[in-house]
């Protein structure tokens, strides 16, 4: 592909909207993983949970953001509840638990998947909304709404947790929580119900990213396997825990994607987020924005 | 013991009645074993259930009939996920564990391809499933293909045909990253110098690729007469959808080529009038004259709904009956399931099917090879029951089953 700055302008538009997307659906592993420290593997698949969801309510004419939001507060409990379950089968037995965690949320990620191959079936599904489908026009540039839309979500959902967790006493309870759990209940918190509290919001945020999701691309019920990597690798290129970060890391990755793929070709564009990791680690092994 | 000759009688006569009472016909105890792995989930999931749907149909009026030489069908089909890694190790299975009398080979290329050395070593008969020149290296000789094409220059003759009547000088090729893809875009590439053509844009993707903008951006620049491309599934829907949202630009006569899931119902329903221009490959469209083929997909559409699958189930079903339908054939003709007398059944005979007549060449695949080139027209959103009409796919190649020109430019297509 013949360079021109034109192209490597589109590029970078692209890149931008597309690292939206990436850290939307990373956001919350970034609480789950990068906080909380657990193995959750299974937060793609909750993910697709979300788009599902959406997908449902769009039968009743509601917008697959819209259902996005409304989802929330369900998989906000639904999360915390899992949370406590999750707590007292391993978390409580301690370092042993590690692997046997890992392995319960394997475990959860086929139920899950097996569960939406029996309820929806194997076929793909789609959403509509006046969004997709359609292009912002900027001359000869067209930009897909849905990746607009997508960005924007992304950029809000970063801004709302970045300053919960920063602002609010229950936000820095769950940063701490995540540092020094003894020093936490010396001060009289149980970390317990604060870890709770954030995988609920870890949850609750995949329901809206769910939906994401979905106006991204169509769904099928074991898609969740593609995206286990690349938010694993968002969340630690940006430095576990940290909600700019992620917003920042989807963004590299996404530009950087967007270019290899531009002018090298998309066969290289999966390297690219590994090839990162890799630099990042060597370099600053806690990430972009981690301490 | 003083038995009497009339007790002796009577016991005898009681042992008969009882034993005949409760004996099962022999060949409920010694079916004949057929097993398989199909993708029932994953990406070619959708395709893989209305395959298997159509098999089961078969076995079901195999059965019905009293089954064959005598002997009743047993069906075994495992899921695999479509994913090749799994393909090995479950056909190990259906050959040593489950000691399946014949194979058949999972639904496409992927999966498929990983089998074939097996299948030769151990000597088996594999029936083929829409899969793609994956016996062009390996020459198992007891390989035949249910699919209606040969080689890549047969399977895309329709589509270099079309690029050629339009005046087409350039192509732009994007090609999904692994073995059906690349092998058809590999046919596509060796073919261009015929045909005139040059590439002015030639790049894989990985099969995870969720979003297409960039590449079809990418296609754009390059001004490009003919696009071709040749993607699974979910490949197929992220490129028609950015083509819509992107544009191809105006210099694009022809878009389409070798787009797996634009055959399936589900698909075209949710893309709806984005097909419309689109030229792609199929196996079957509604209108072409097959003898059996309406009263089966009558038979298929009332179970497929009820199974959640593909309600119309044009692309593979029909097919994978036919499969049975030869296989029932054969063994009726050799009165044997022995591998190699049904290979060589198959090998020199023609086969009647619901699909046509089936004759296969020396390695497995379709002698009289029949894929069709069909442009997507006048599709509306939302209606499934349209594509029943031949009127939505207008078949232009091959001259044969003609049933309309190509309407070229592609954005003059769109809205034909």
């Amino acid at each position: 592909m013949a360079f021109s700055f034109d192209l490597l302008f589109e590029a970078l538009l692209f890149g931008i909207l597309l690292g939206g997307f990436y850290a939307a659906v990373s956001l919350g592993l970034s609480v789950s993983f990068g906080l909380l420290d657990i193995p959750n593997v299974a937060h793609p698949a909750v993910l697709l949970l979300g788009a599902y969801g959406a997908f449902s309510l769009g039968h009743y004419g509601i917008d697959p953001i819209m259902a996005g939001v409304l989802l929330m507060p369900v998989f906000f409990v639904a999360g915390a509840l899992f949370y406590k379950a999750y707590y007292l089968v391993f978390e409580r037995r301690g370092d042993a638990a590690a692997v046997n965690g890992l392995a319960f949320f394997f475990g959860v990620v086929f139920i899950i998947e097996v569960g939406l191959v029996l309820w929806y079936g194997v076929d793909q599904q789609s959403a509509t909304a006046p969004y997709i489908g359609g292009s912002l026009e900027l001359g000869e540039i067209r930009l897909p709404y849905r990746l607009l839309a997508a960005f924007s979500v992304a950029l809000v959902m970063a801004l709302a947790l970045s300053t919960y967790l920063s602002k609010t006493f229950y936000g820095r309870a769950i940063k701490a929580v995540g540092q020094d759990e003894g020093a936490l209940r010396l001060m009289g918190v149980d970390p317990v119900k604060v870890k709770q509290l954030a995988f609920g919001i870890a949850t609750g945020v995949n329901a809206l990213a769910g939906a994401v999701l979905l106006i991204l691309a169509p769904i099928e019920p074991t898609m969740d396997r593609i995206y286990i990597g690349r938010t694993f690798c968002v969340v630690v290129l940006a430095g576990l825990g940290s909600m700019s970060g992620t917003l920042a890391a989807g963004l590299i990755l996404g530009i950087a994607e967007s270019i290899v793929l531009m002018f090298l070709g998309a066969s290289w564009a999966p390297a690219v987020a590994f090839g990162l990791l890799m630099v990042m680690l060597g370099f600053r092994p806690q990430g972009l924005f981690g301490r | 013991m003083d038995l009497s000759r009339r007790k002796l009688i009577g016991t005898a006569s009681s042992i008969t009645v009882a034993s005949s009472m409760f004996s099962v016909p022999a060949w409920a105890n010694n079916p004949i074993k057929i097993g398989m792995s199909m993708p029932q989930t994953g990406p070619l999931g959708a395709g893989g259930k209305a395959a298997l749907l159509a098999l089961k149909m078969w076995v079901e009026d195999v059965n019905s009939r009293g089954g064959l030489l005598g002997r009743k069908i047993e069906f075994t089909a495992y899921d695999d996920q479509g994913n090749p890694a799994n393909t090995p190790g479950i056909y190990s299975k259906l050959l040593d564990v489950d000691k399946v009398d014949l194979l058949i080979a999972p639904y496409a290329t992927v999966p498929t391809a990983p089998i074939m050395p097996l299948v030769k070593q151990r000597a088996k008969l594999l029936m083929g499933n829409f899969s793609f020149q994956v016996n062009a290296k390996v020459k198992h000789d007891m390989w035949f293909n249910n699919a209606p094409w040969n080689d890549a220059e047969g399977w895309f003759a329709g589509f270099l045909q079309a690029a050629k009547d339009s005046n087409a000088k350039t192509i732009a090729i994007t090609a999904s990253d692994q073995e059906f893809a690349q092998n058809l875009a590999n046919g596509v590439r060796s073919g261009l110098a015929r045909t005139g053509l040059s590439s002015v844009y030639d790049q894989n993707y990985p099969p995870t690729t969720k979003d297409f903008s960039s590449i079809v951006r990418a296609i754009r620049s390059t001004k490009p007469d003919v696009v071709f491309v040749a993607s699974y599934p979910g490949d197929s829907v992220g490129i028609v959808n950015a083509a819509h949202e992107i544009g191809l630009g105006p210099t694009v006569k022809i878009f389409g080529g070798g787009m797996v899931g634009l055959q399936f119902t589900p698909i075209m329903e949710s893309l709806g009038s984005k097909l419309n221009g689109i030229i792609n490959y199929n196996t079957y469209v509604p209108g072409m004259p097959l003898k059996g083929i309406d009263d089966f997909f009558k038979r298929y559409t009332a179970k497929a709904v009820a199974e959640k699958v593909d309600p119309l189930g044009y692309y593979l079903p029909p097919f994978n009956y036919a499969t049975g339908q030869m296989l029932e054939q054969a063994i009726n003709a050799t009165k044997s399931i022995d591998d190699k007398a049904i290979a060589a059944y198959l090998r020199s005979n023609t086969m009647d099917t619901i699909v046509g007549p089936v004759k296969f060449d020396a390695g497995g695949e379709r002698a009289n090879q029949r894929v069709i080139m069909a442009q997507f027209r006048g599709v509306k959103d939302k209606d499934l029951e349209q594509f029943r009409s031949p009127q939505r796919q207008v078949i232009i190649h091959p001259s044969a089953d003609k049933t309309g020109d190509m309407v070229y430019p592609y954005e003059k297509a769109r809205k034909a």
